[in-house]
């Protein structure tokens, strides 16, 4: 579903800040975040994981530093938010049927509206939804609303996806669920970025870690090598489970 | 107190018998009001919604008038739409004074600040919920606009009917520019007024009593459409 021909990997953040009245939550961070792999960003609460999200996303403009999708080519930006979707920790969905959500952002992509209503039965039938199609979003179970904002993101055809924490009030069951969207996204060639606090499922779904401690990118690390060779202390703490800040 | 119970019991009879005269000063009044209520939301929503998602200069001191037209005092719309629209009025050249259409102005008048107002609030809060994911699915503003007005329908329901209790209860407007005109502009509450300085307490107080039933009724659909719609919606 790619309207430009060009992708718009690799994302590079170039010595990005983001300061509140005075307060620096994210310092210089240097990154290049690479079609095809899922990344993981951990670090304790407040680190600024959400806020990295935010920012990459465009969300959030950076106080200082620059952001560039496609490897610095300048795209439109209209573009480049058309081709990721975010998945928020809890997900807002609006007042009308599980389906009405779904055709609503094959609208926004422009899908005629004779092919929206397939397409998005479709989409829910995938997450295991499609029984629930006509009730009203915001009546259904924390996991069935997640699922439902995956198979929102699903039909935008994303080519990054980024996940807040997307299983962080829901129980095993439906934590599972959103784990196999995850691969189901990653197999179709989606980039995953998500931030969770759950060490067990960063080492499930992680290809490549991003930590991070106060504010700071301290350690970007394939999966494998951080969580066996940390590198810095902070980290070493972290895996631990001791408390650190 | 004698005089209040036959008073009552001839009140009761007018409206048992659904008198042909009391039913056309009924009709008028549903009529004039909604009209106006319909006009004000067609302007007020949008203008609301605008209000709450657009930023723009001089915003803040718009959205605390817009607060204080919530009370204009009815008599002093009437007053200001009739020397505009009186022979030597700006828009005299209409002919629009002492006719129902100068009464739906005036209404619409009063009862827009308040949905506007009100609108603006239900979207405002709406959009600190929605607003980041609206904005990650690159929602554009007109389409904000449609989609918060759409999700807050229920809250906004009661905005609506805020301005139609508004309508039908004040007299000062409709009055002024109606002129009160028997069988052309006289409303309920014009009835009232008039029919109480003749005299003639039964057909004030009959109208009195359809006027308390219009409104309980209105509100009370009004509250079962919500209690329903939270239970269904969520």
């Amino acid at each position: 579903m790619n309207l430009m021909p060009e992708t718009i990997l690799p994302l590079d953040l170039h010595g990005i800040s983001y300061a509140v009245e005075g307060r620096t939550l994210l310092e210089e961070i240097h990154l290049r975040l690479e079609a095809g792999s899922r990344t993981v960003v951990l670090g304790p609460n407040g680190a600024g994981k959400s806020l990295l999200l935010r920012l990459c996303h465009g969300l959030l403009p950076p106080s200082t530093g620059s952001l560039r999708w496609g490897g610095g080519g300048a795209l439109p930006a209209e573009a480049v938010l058309r081709r990721q979707a975010m998945v928020f920790q809890r997900p807002v969905l609006l007042r009308r049927s599980a389906l009405a959500n779904v055709t609503y952002v094959l609208a926004l992509a422009g899908v005629p509206w004779k092919r929206r209503g397939a397409l998005a039965l479709e989409a829910l039938e995938r997450f295991g939804l499609a029984s629930l199609a006509k009730r009203p979003a915001r009546v259904l179970s924390g996991g069935e609303q997640q699922r439902l904002a995956l198979a929102r993101a699903w039909v935008a055809a994303p080519e990054i996806l980024f996940l807040d924490e997307p299983t962080a009030s829901l129980d095993p069951a439906a934590t599972l669920a959103v784990e196999m969207a995850i691969h189901d996204f990653h197999r179709a060639g989606t980039k995953i970025v998500m931030t969770t606090h759950d060490l067990g499922q960063a080492r499930r779904l992680a290809d490549e870690v991003l930590f991070l401690s106060r504010g700071r990118l301290v350690e970007a690390a394939p999966a494998a090598t951080f969580f066996k060779n940390p590198a810095s202390p902070q980290a070493r703490a972290f895996l631990a489970g001791e408390l650190v800040c | 107190m004698s005089e209040l119970s036959q008073a009552l019991s001839v009140a009761g009879q007018l409206v048992a018998t659904f008198d042909p005269q009391m039913m056309a000063v009924v009709r008028l009044s549903v009529l004039v009001s909604g009209s106006a209520v319909l006009l004000a939301a067609l302007i007020g929503l949008p203008l609301g919604a605008l209000l709450a998602l657009a930023g723009f200069p001089g915003r803040d001191a718009l959205v605390v008038l817009l607060n204080a037209f919530m009370g204009l005092p009815p008599v002093v719309v009437g007053l200001a739409l009739y020397l505009l629209l009186s022979r030597a009025g700006p828009l005299g050249e209409a002919g629009l004074l002492f006719t129902p259409t100068a009464m739906v102005i005036a209404q619409t008048l009063l009862v827009l600040p308040i949905v506007a107002a009100l609108s603006r609030q239900v979207v405002a809060d709406l959009w600190e919920e929605y607003g980041e994911q609206l904005r990650s699915l690159g929602v554009s503003r007109l389409g904000r606009v449609a989609t918060l007005l759409w999700d807050g329908r229920f809250s906004l329901l009661t905005a609506i009917l805020a301005g139609f209790g508004r309508a039908a209860a004040e007299v000062g407007a409709v009055m002024i520019v109606g002129g009160n005109i028997r069988g052309v502009t006289r409303t309920m509450t014009t009835t009232i007024a008039l029919e109480t300085s003749k005299g003639d307490l039964p057909l004030a107080l009959g109208l009195g009593l359809i006027l308390i039933a219009l409104v309980t009724m209105v509100n009370a659909a009004v509250f079962l459409i919500g209690q329903w719609a939270r239970r269904r919606m969520g």
